[in-house]
């Protein structure tokens, strides 16, 4: 009886730790000296998301996705992966990390790498071989299966880090800068990985730099510039607004500030993308460029990108 | 297997496939060569009667020049283990190689036991490899073994692991090549006071004295490498030297008496301080 009670609390715990969310904080800060890296981040990623991480340079997305997996430690908040407070040695088990500056043992060969990270993680000996192989497969190294780290080009040495993330289907994933080495087959090949998690329900915490790649995988997106989140939520609510790309010659910078009354302007010398300008404007804004003596050669309306939501609020946060 | 042996094994496998053993190997089969030659000149060497030495000379020549040779090989041993513990974590961390392994189911503790224990097995492995090679090349060149050739391997072990731990420890904070200067000046600094201890027991002045007993509990390298030398010495020689009384104890290539109990006692906890030590700092550090 008292096993049966037992099984029946430890399925309750699952149960109540699947509702969970894959990824929660509450008010985590970092601080170096006197550098704010993580100021007050408060966020949460829902189980089997694809959850992008965005920010410029230097904006703490590293330092998030460090301080998650316990590598460095909060100033002050908390976190909790998979339902577990941060620093929780047996949730690690179900956590797969590709870290953005790494580097694996160049003496080992990549199917040893990767047993290595089956012994560590600890997944059944009996299963090795079928994890290795497959996880060799899905970042296409099988045929290097045998050849030293050393020998790997970068591109290659962040397929086998992506490899080694993947190991014992983990239920969240954190790939920091994932495809920063690699070639366009190469993006495309980790944007399908990315779908596969997704569709075999694993949650992904994404750190990019490349919009397209996060507009193209990702449900849900945060922002995060200074150390903080300045916006978030799905991609729906983030892209919500109508641009303008206009491509017009003539006009002088101070054309184009006072232009700058049709919406913010990303200035790529002719090139001019308006946000947040609704097609039913259009007209209006080819009269004012013709009348400041511009020629006008080519007007597209079109949705928000990402990349234009995403310089709009990194300008909106500098005013 | 638990993550400390496998990262033991990791170490070890590192080293082999680095060839540093086969450089060690190889090295060390040059030394034995030579040294085994030039051991077996002494036995041909001849008075002023032409008659070859008697086998007690022999003895006391053999094991000064053996002192001689293994004072090399504990500073070979030392070396290397300054030089290869240095980058031993900060490297890794240097090198991002660390991040995906702590981002495991893994201790910081387990991960620099386990780097300890890898090196520790490889200190061993040269220690008694060498010292059995020396002493059986030095045995069918001159007749001579050893009174303690057992203690003598222990202690010359011993004295490699401690610059291990002083390099590890540094390794913790320090990048690789900082680690290995220090752990390396410190091993000079430690053996040198050692020396000016001797000559304070020579000269009977108490400060001096004080110097060397400091020293070997800071760094217990030269104390242990003065067990090795009593380890080398015949009894003929330890009794004419303890004859001279405190003035025989000024040589800093000869030893009357075997390092105390306490001093191996205190080995133990100096050692046990400086895993306790690196833990800390390796797990006090931001990655």
């Amino acid at each position: 009886m008292a096993e049966v009670a037992e099984k029946t609390e430890a399925a309750a715990s699952i149960e109540a730790a699947a509702g969970t969310p894959a990824v929660k904080t509450v008010e985590l800060t970092k601080r170096f000296g006197g550098t704010v890296a993580l100021a007050g981040l408060t966020m949460t990623v829902p189980r089997g998301e694809v959850f992008g991480f965005l920010g410029p340079n230097g904006a703490g997305k590293t330092t998030a996705v460090k301080l998650l997996l316990g590598l460095l430690k909060p100033t002050s908040g908390e976190g909790w992966l998979l339902g577990k407070r941060v620093g929780d040695l047996q949730t690690r088990r179900r956590i797969g990390y590709l870290p953005e500056l790494f580097r694996y043992q160049s003496w080992l060969s990549a199917a040893e790498v990767l047993a290595l990270h089956c012994e560590l993680a600890p997944l059944p000996r009996s299963s090795w071989k079928d994890e290795i192989s497959t996880s060799l497969e899905t970042v296409g190294l099988t045929d290097r299966a045998r050849d030293r780290v050393g020998t790997f080009s970068k591109g290659m040495q962040q397929r086998l880090g992506l490899g080694a993330a993947l190991l014992g289907e983990p239920e969240l994933v954190f790939l920091d800068e994932p495809t920063s080495a690699l070639d366009p087959v190469g993006r495309h090949d980790v944007r399908e990985i990315i779908r596969g998690l997704a569709a075999r329900g694993s949650a992904v915490f994404l750190n990019s730099h490349l919009l397209s790649e996060v507009e193209q995988v990702c449900d849900r997106v945060a922002v995060v510039d200074h150390g903080r989140v300045i916006a978030s939520g799905t991609m729906d609510e983030l892209l919500g607004g109508s641009a303008v790309r206009v491509r017009a010659t003539g006009l002088t910078q101070a054309d184009k500030n006072a232009l700058s009354s049709f919406g913010r302007i990303d200035d790529e010398g002719d090139l001019l993308t308006f946000a947040k300008l609704e097609a039913d404007r259009v007209p209006e804004l080819v009269a004012a460029i013709v009348a400041r003596g511009g020629r006008v050669y080519e007007v597209a309306p079109r949705h928000e990108t990402l990349e234009d939501r995403f310089l709009q609020l990194l300008e909106d946060e500098g005013k | 297997m638990p993550p400390i042996l496998v990262i033991a094994r990791l170490t070890v496998q590192e080293s082999s496939r680095r060839r540093l053993l086969l450089a060690l190997l190889v090295l060390t089969l040059v030394v034995v060569g030579f040294s085994a030659w030039g051991f077996n000149k002494i036995t041909t060497v001849t008075n002023s009667q032409g008659q070859t030495l008697p086998s007690d000379q022999v003895a006391i020549v053999t094991s000064q020049l053996l002192i001689v040779v293994v004072f090399m090989f504990s500073g070979v041993l030392a070396l290397s283990a300054a030089v290869v513990a240095g980058p031993l974590i900060s490297g890794e961390v240097e090198s991002g190689l660390l991040l995906s392994m702590l981002a495991r189911p893994v201790r910081r503790s387990e991960i620099v036991i386990g780097k300890w224990l890898g090196l520790a097995i490889l200190v061993g492995i040269y220690a008694a490899g060498a010292g059995l090679l020396e002493l059986g090349a030095v045995e069918w060149a001159t007749g001579y073994l050893p009174p303690h050739p057992i203690d003598l391997i222990l202690y010359v072990a011993a004295e490699g692991l401690v610059l291990l731990s002083l390099g590890m420890l540094l390794s913790t904070r320090l990048s690789g090549i900082t680690a290995g200067v220090i752990a390396l000046v410190a091993w000079l600094i430690a053996w040198i006071a050692g020396v000016v201890g001797d000559i304070g027991t020579g000269l009977q002045n108490p400060a001096l004295q004080n110097v060397g007993v400091v020293s070997h509990l800071l760094l217990p390298s030269d104390g242990l490498w003065r067990g090795a030398i009593f380890a080398m010495e015949p009894d003929t020689l330890i009794a004419s030297m303890r004859a001279l009384g405190t003035f025989g104890r000024a040589n800093p290539f000869a030893a009357i008496d075997p390092p105390p109990i306490e001093f191996l006692m205190w080995v133990v906890i100096w050692f046990a301080g400086m895993l306790a030590l690196s833990v800390w700092s390796f797990r006090t550090r931001e990655i």
